[in-house]
């Protein structure tokens, strides 16, 4: 067995926290080579050769692949695919966009979000928003999977791992970049950060998210919201949590006048401990809370950032 | 220009599912089921196009089961102009793979000839996030995934995408698949006179086999669990006690 693994990259860089994760849940279905690939990709692939667990690095540099368009991406995935039974990938936007592509190329079925491994061709993942979880054995030869980063722990750094330069099959030349919208931000990344403050609908307005921005600025936390937040236009679409946001597990999660609607609970219900300051005592996120606050949040977050 | 979006027949986004007690899978017996809420999204935007004057046709394509001629009379009385229902199986707790779904899509476009396929980015039932990229790549098409702002310049499509960190625009050839995300519109809902107009617009009817595609998974259902329960905690009673709490379990 060995697993092939797409490296999560930005800019040239390795994005590691995910990356290190599917290292650590791929290594047990046999050995690792990472493929990193970008326009520039040299200062990723020698970041990847340093996680535990990599037995291999693939650098594959090329113009056509500097913002990980899927036809090129997928092609030479596909082109490389051949001496491996898995390929996988963390389970970001990215991944999600060019994975299930490699797949239909090698006429295979994707195994997406993949929450748990049982062995080497069952999985389990979560279905219907993480209401049920189904687990499932592939028929297919090779299994291109990917991996819910939540559910498993970052590999260590140390190893050292050798590194190859790969040629890409060829650009399609079907897509081309225009540009990346990106706010630039000092706050830890949501998916790997160990607080998480997230607000609602209940926050009530853009100018209000203010005050869940500075709870999560006293915490050194990463800034989330639900996707009626999001909707509503209080915060930017990458702050989203939820089904069809991001899935986080930190080891605090702060819900902010959230009602806990099935879909956002499906994004952070892994997370260790869980608080909800909401003013509703009904409110659906009480019952997955380890610590609940009636409150107006208006009154209750100010007093708590003066307090923490 | 015609447009063709794929339709999927799932349990309506407000059914809290429940898992059958043979671990067999989501109980669908006597559940209200709905169009897949971004398939809406993806209606809703492809006759957009139609009334701008991008596009002059609105195919709604469905696969699975008969019922599954529901999900279309909802499209056409939302102003899709005809429909093809393709019926891959009889029982309805089969859920037909996006892998064979792509394959029966890739005929029926061989047959339409659309130039733009728009179809939602996940079904809320199997959340596998597939089918789009890979009818694209079962093509050799151009695709765009998770679309929340699209645009029809010549023959090309600007497409802001939502990503991991923030939005990107990629400008991509057509023909192009383009799945779609939740801000990209808000759905209008079919009025009276809609809803039996639609009822007199085609509805072709075919099978998977008509196309010669085998529908048999490719993953096998071991088993469907209920996810571990989290139990609820305590009501603290105010913010005092809650950063005691908090600074006790070492959490701040």
């Amino acid at each position: 067995m060995s697993v092939l693994l797409l490296g999560e990259m930005n800019d040239g860089e390795l994005v590691l926290d995910p990356t290190a994760k599917a290292v650590n849940a791929a290594k047990a279905l046999g050995e690792v080579t990472v493929l990193c690939a970008g326009a520039s990709a040299a200062t990723a692939g020698a970041t990847a050769a340093n996680i535990e667990g990599v037995a291999k690095v693939l650098v594959a540099e090329h113009p056509a692949l500097s913002h990980r368009l899927a036809e090129p991406t997928a092609a030479l995935i596909a082109s490389l695919a051949a001496g491996y039974s898995h390929i996988m990938a963390p389970a970001t936007s990215e991944a999600k966009n060019v994975m299930p592509r490699v797949a239909a190329l090698l006429d295979v079925m994707v195994i997406s979000d993949v929450s748990g491994i049982i062995d080497t061709d069952t999985f389990e993942r979560p279905i219907y928003a993480g209401n049920a979880i189904q687990t499932v054995r592939s028929k297919d030869a090779k299994k291109i999977v990917t991996l819910r980063t939540s559910a498993f722990k970052a590999a260590a750094m140390g190893g050292s791992a050798k590194v190859e330069a790969v040629e890409i099959a060829g650009d399609p030349g079907l897509s081309e970049w225009v540009e990346d919208m990106v706010a630039e931000s000092n706050r830890p990344e949501l998916t790997s950060a160990g607080i998480v403050v997230s607000g609602g609908r209940g926050v009530g307005s853009e100018e209000d998210f203010a005050l869940v921005v500075n709870l999560a600025d006293k915490l050194g936390a990463a800034v989330g919201a639900s996707r009626a937040a999001v909707d509503a236009g209080f915060a930017p679409n990458d702050w989203q949590v939820g089904q069809t946001g991001k899935v986080v597990a930190p080891e605090l999660y702060l819900a902010v006048g959230i009602s806990g609607a099935i879909q956002h609970l499906a994004g952070m219900k892994d997370s260790k401990i869980i608080v909800a300051i909401n003013k509703d005592p009904d409110a659906p996120i009480f019952q997955i809370a380890d610590y609940g606050l009636v409150a107006d949040l208006f009154k209750a977050v100010p007093e708590l950032i003066e307090k923490l | 220009m015609k447009v063709l979006v794929p339709v999927k027949r799932v349990v309506d986004y407000n059914v809290k599912v429940r898992v059958k007690a043979d671990g067999s899978g989501v109980d669908l017996s006597n559940v209200k089921m709905s169009m897949n809420p971004f398939d809406e999204i993806a209606v809703e935007q492809a006759i957009r196009l139609k009334e701008a004057g991008a596009a002059d046709e609105v195919v709604a394509v469905s696969i699975g089961v008969k019922q599954a001629q529901e999900t279309l009379q909802t499209a056409l009385a939302m102003g899709a102009d005809r429909a093809i229902l393709i019926v891959a199986t009889a029982d309805v707790h089969q859920d037909i793979e996006p892998l064979a779904v792509a394959k029966i899509l890739k005929a029926v476009i061989e047959e339409e000839e659309p130039n733009l396929v728009l179809a939602g980015k996940q079904a809320i039932d199997n959340d596998m996030n597939a089918t789009g990229q890979m009818l694209s790549a079962l093509l050799g098409w151009s695709q765009a995934t998770f679309a929340s702002k699209l645009e029809i310049k010549g023959d090309h499509a600007v497409v802001t995408r939502e990503i991991d960190s923030g939005l990107q625009t990629i400008k991509v050839k057509l023909p192009a698949i383009v799945t779609v995300d939740l801000r990209l519109n808000e759905p209008r809902y079919a009025s009276l006179p809609n809803i039996m107009k639609a009822k007199k617009k085609p509805l072709d009817q075919k099978t998977a086999a008509d196309y010669g595609i085998d529908v048999s998974p490719r993953l096998e259902l071991v088993k469907t669990a209920e996810p571990e329960a989290r139990r609820a905690g305590e009501v603290v009673p105010d913010v005092d006690t809650l950063v005691a709490k908090l600074k006790e379990r070492g959490a701040v």
